[in-house]
């Protein structure tokens, strides 16, 4: 980063790799100092990380009992 | 000579069923996982259940080629993905560029009422369950599905690139992309108090 680069912008930018933890540790040193003096993407980011952690819980549907039998029925007959 | 032939060999043979029924446990322990993930790229839970029912009975005839050590999970959701393309299931295509013009940060501000930043986290509240599974099945399925792989799935950028044989870049644009419109459907039921 460049510094006539708006820091804002830049952790816009890497905010999904920071949230996904798929930055390599000098990215994630430099997105944590940024956000240690910025509140507002501190903020922010809290709130993308909340929402994809309430996207992950209402979106979840787990199996019905009936399907996991149907496919323990699929299994190859023993010799 | 040996007296049988290596196929006939009792030996070799209980070590083949051994390794087959491992392989079967192992994937029948991953099946609420595989179906969390299908259920959100099919319409429907009958055709979730269906492309998981299917996909189990490929793999269980497939076994074989499974390199044991290898992730189990993403050899699932591989087969799955590609079935789900030959059954037609797959929307139609949307390029790459859709034009999103929603700001990264539109939707938090819009939620946002100056709430003291340890209370930042229950603003997502404020939208309702089914709101939240409407906007994400009206993303793209090409973006829906990496959103669906990381988010729910809990993959890597690098197995969603694997299942999807997409390159990693790929995954990352489709996956940005696809949060934007997400977060852009999520908007739009939002209404300012």
């Amino acid at each position: 980063m460049t510094s006539s680069d708006n820091p804002c912008e830049h952790c816009e930018k890497i905010l999904q790799p920071y949230l996904d933890r798929e930055l390599t540790d000098a990215e994630r040193l430099e997105a944590e100092s940024h956000l240690a003096e910025c509140g507002f993407c501190r903020r922010a980011y809290r709130f993308e990380d909340s929402l994809r952690r309430y996207v992950r819980s209402t979106c979840s549907e787990a199996m019905r009992p009936e399907l996991k039998a149907r496919l323990a029925e699929l299994r190859t007959p023993l010799l | 000579m040996s007296e049988l032939t290596d196929e006939r060999n009792p030996r070799r043979i209980a070590g083949q069923e051994r390794d087959r029924l491992r392989f079967e446990e192992e994937a029948l322990e991953l099946a609420d996982h595989v179906y969390r993930v299908a259920r959100r790229l099919v319409s429907t839970r009958e055709e979730a259940e269906d492309l998981v029912q299917e996909t189990y009975a490929r793999a269980f005839r497939a076994w074989r080629s499974y390199t044991p050590g290898t992730n189990l999970r993403a050899w699932l959701l591989r087969i799955l993905t590609n079935l789900n393309i030959d059954r037609g299931r797959r929307e139609q295509r949307t390029p790459d560029i859709e034009s999103i013009d929603n700001e990264e940060f539109a939707l938090f501000r819009k939620l946002d009422d100056g709430a003291a930043e340890d209370d930042v986290e229950h603003l997502v509240e404020r939208l309702s369950q089914d709101a939240v599974v409407q906007a994400l099945s009206a993303v793209p399925h090409h973006f829906r599905e990496v959103i669906v792989l990381v988010d729910i799935g809990d993959f890597t950028y690098q197995d969603a690139a694997q299942i999807l044989d997409i390159p990693i870049g790929t995954v990352m644009s489709r996956l940005h992309r696809g949060r934007r419109i997400l977060k852009r459907e999520l908007e739009a039921t939002v209404r300012v108090t």
